[in-house]
């Protein structure tokens, strides 16, 4: 990272804290704060949240590994988070799966080279009746078939 | 005033999808007085209907009773049992409920604060619940001197999740609200004396205290006419899998899993899964048990599955779920879940003895009372139901002429 890309990383944690307080309560809303700008939160990150907010960068790393929607590794502009409990299961869940795998060319659990998409698994979205259900970042998507996953997919750029 | 009236709202219920004005509710919480409001509740019969099922009388009269300065009321709307999806309902549709409650409830036990607790899943939902919010500001029923000269002060923030199905145990919540793992608390003490801060607080599911406005104005009498002794009032049931009609249902308590089945035009149902992944599986013979809190007991979540399911594999999808979502704090979830897994996956490998397969359902029942939460507590649950209740599919006759094609 550069210089002054650390710089303005720390300017805009210093902003948060400023923000959201330097209470440990804070905490995770700081850290969804950077995960949903950046899309991870870096080494560098966390311990500027952690100097900070005056705790030990190992307590941030423990929260940053606990909570599914957290990463410490980078991932794309687009999270795409498709259904993997029962309900979407049986009703196409895995078609739509192999279909987005195949146009995107990656696996469930990686992100395409230009980084814009990253696969993942979740589960029950709360939306089981509307399956198969996948958000992508926080918007949520319901009734997918293969075809209509791909065409929201390579929508988003 | 909010115009919550033009927005059409097409469901039909006894309680929660009863016709409703906003701030009703409020209005006549004030009127009454705490007294009467703890009353009617203890009256009304009303349980939590997060699945847990504990009296709200007793958690709102513990709270009011502590006089401590400082008290949170805080809405759990961490639905994440796989096949609820009730809260999403009542959160787009019916928002001046759960907030009416709310503020009813900061009322009643002392607390200046509400927290709603949204699941990161909902973040879709946050921008239209901080705008509702927001008018409320505006009409004076959220601020300082709530409907004014009433010396009463309320306000409410929204929290967000960030992908954890344990946080929707209370004491797991907190931790996640006080900017920690989300790792459940021994108990007690309780969130009533203990809780967000170390101040007492009262943790209520979504539907509970939506149930709330409609039992001040209609009375805890009234409430209890609907439902059966043991579990009054009305449930919102989530409705998925093999069915024409899946969605959210408000029904009595007490309506058989048969009516239910009916209702949805459910075909050639095998099984249903009453409460979710970690409720139990009942197979046909059992389909005249009904819902409530005395018999088939559940937060809401009810998965239908037909002939042409494979019961193994169902079971294969709730375990990988718990090992998923355990939050490896106590040994016997952490451990417990992956030996439960690796069970179902040695049946389907046909690579097991039947004392293997009666050793992991005595592990099961360790798991049941040994557990430090209700994840590990309840999550064997579908593994010994299904396995007991299915047992010719997965074992027997059924299984080898499944072979044979
Ligand atoms: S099972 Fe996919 S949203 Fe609930």
């Amino acid at each position: 990272m550069l210089v002054l890309e650390k710089n303005a990383l720390s300017e805009e944690i210093e902003n948060l804290v400023g923000e959201f307080g330097k209470d440990r309560s804070a905490l995770l809303q700081i850290l969804q704060a950077i995960q949903g700008k950046h899309k991870y939160i870096s080494d560098f990150a966390q311990q500027e949240v952690a100097r900070m907010m005056d705790i030990h960068p190992v307590e941030v790393n423990s929260i940053v590994s606990f909570y599914a929607f957290l990463y410490s590794e980078p991932k794309g502009r687009y999270i795409v988070r498709l259904c993997q409990t029962i309900s979407c299961d049986m009703s196409g869940k895995e078609e739509v799966a192999e279909a987005v795998q195949r146009e995107l060319g990656i696996s469930f659990g990686q992100t395409t080279k230009d980084k814009r998409i990253t696969l993942e698994f979740t589960n029950c979205l709360g939306m089981c009746d509307q399956g198969p259900a996948m958000l992508v970042n926080e918007k949520v998507y319901t009734k997918l078939d293969p075809e209509t996953a791909v065409n929201i997919l390579s929508e988003i750029k | 005033m909010i115009k919550t009236e033009t927005l059409s709202k097409k469901r039909s219920g006894p309680v929660l999808f009863s016709e409703y004005k906003q701030g009703e509710g409020v209005k006549k919480a004030l009127e009454l007085g705490r007294e009467n409001i703890l009353f009617e509740l203890k009256s009304s019969g009303l349980k939590g209907r997060g699945g847990a099922g504990f009296p709200t009388a007793t958690k709102w009269m513990l709270t009011a009773a502590s006089n401590s300065d400082k008290k949170f009321i805080v809405c759990n709307a961490d639905e994440g049992e796989p096949g609820t999806f009730k809260d999403r309902v009542l959160l787009l549709e019916y928002p001046e409920l759960v907030f009416d409650g709310m503020i009813i409830a900061g009322y009643t036990i002392g607390a200046k604060n509400g927290i709603l607790y949204l699941r990161g899943e909902y973040e879709y939902m946050l921008k239209s619940l901080e705008d509702y919010l927001e008018l409320l500001r505006m009409d004076n029923l959220l601020g300082e001197n709530i409907f004014a000269g009433k010396d009463f002060t309320f306000d409410i923030t929204i929290r967000l999740g960030s992908g954890a199905y344990v946080c929707g145990e209370e004491t797991a919540l907190i931790e996640s609200l006080e900017g920690y793992r989300g790792e459940p608390r021994n108990r007690p003490p309780y969130p009533v004396n203990t809780g967000f801060l170390g101040h007492p607080t009262v943790v209520n599911n979504v539907e509970t205290l939506a149930s709330v406005p409609h039992i001040l104005i209609k009375g805890g009498d009234w409430f209890r006419t609907h439902g059966t002794d043991k579990s009054t009032g009305s449930k919102l049931f989530s409705i998925s899998g093999d069915c024409k009609k899946p969605g959210v249902y408000e029904l009595p308590w007490g309506t058989s899993i048969n009516e239910l089945l009916n209702l949805v035009e459910a075909k050639n149902t095998k099984a249903v899964q009453v409460g979710g992944a970690s409720g139990i599986c009942l197979p046909k013979s059992q389909f005249n048990r009904v819902l409530g809190y005395e018999d088939a007991a559940t937060g809401g979540s009810i998965m239908i599955f037909n002939e042409s399911r494979n019961m193994l594999k169902i079971l294969k999808n709730f375990m990988e779920f718990f090992v998923e979502e355990s939050c490896g704090q106590c040994t016997p979830c952490r451990i417990g879940n992956i030996k439960l897994l690796e069970g179902v996956e040695r049946i389907e490998k046909d690579d097991f003895t039947f004392s293997y397969i009666n050793n992991l359902k005595e592990l099961g029942r360790t798991m049941q009372a040994a557990s430090k939460c209700g994840l590990g507590q309840s999550s064997p649950n579908s593994f010994i139901s299904i396995l007991d209740n299915f047992k010719d599919e997965i074992f027997g006759a059924k299984r080898k002429g499944e072979k044979n094609v």
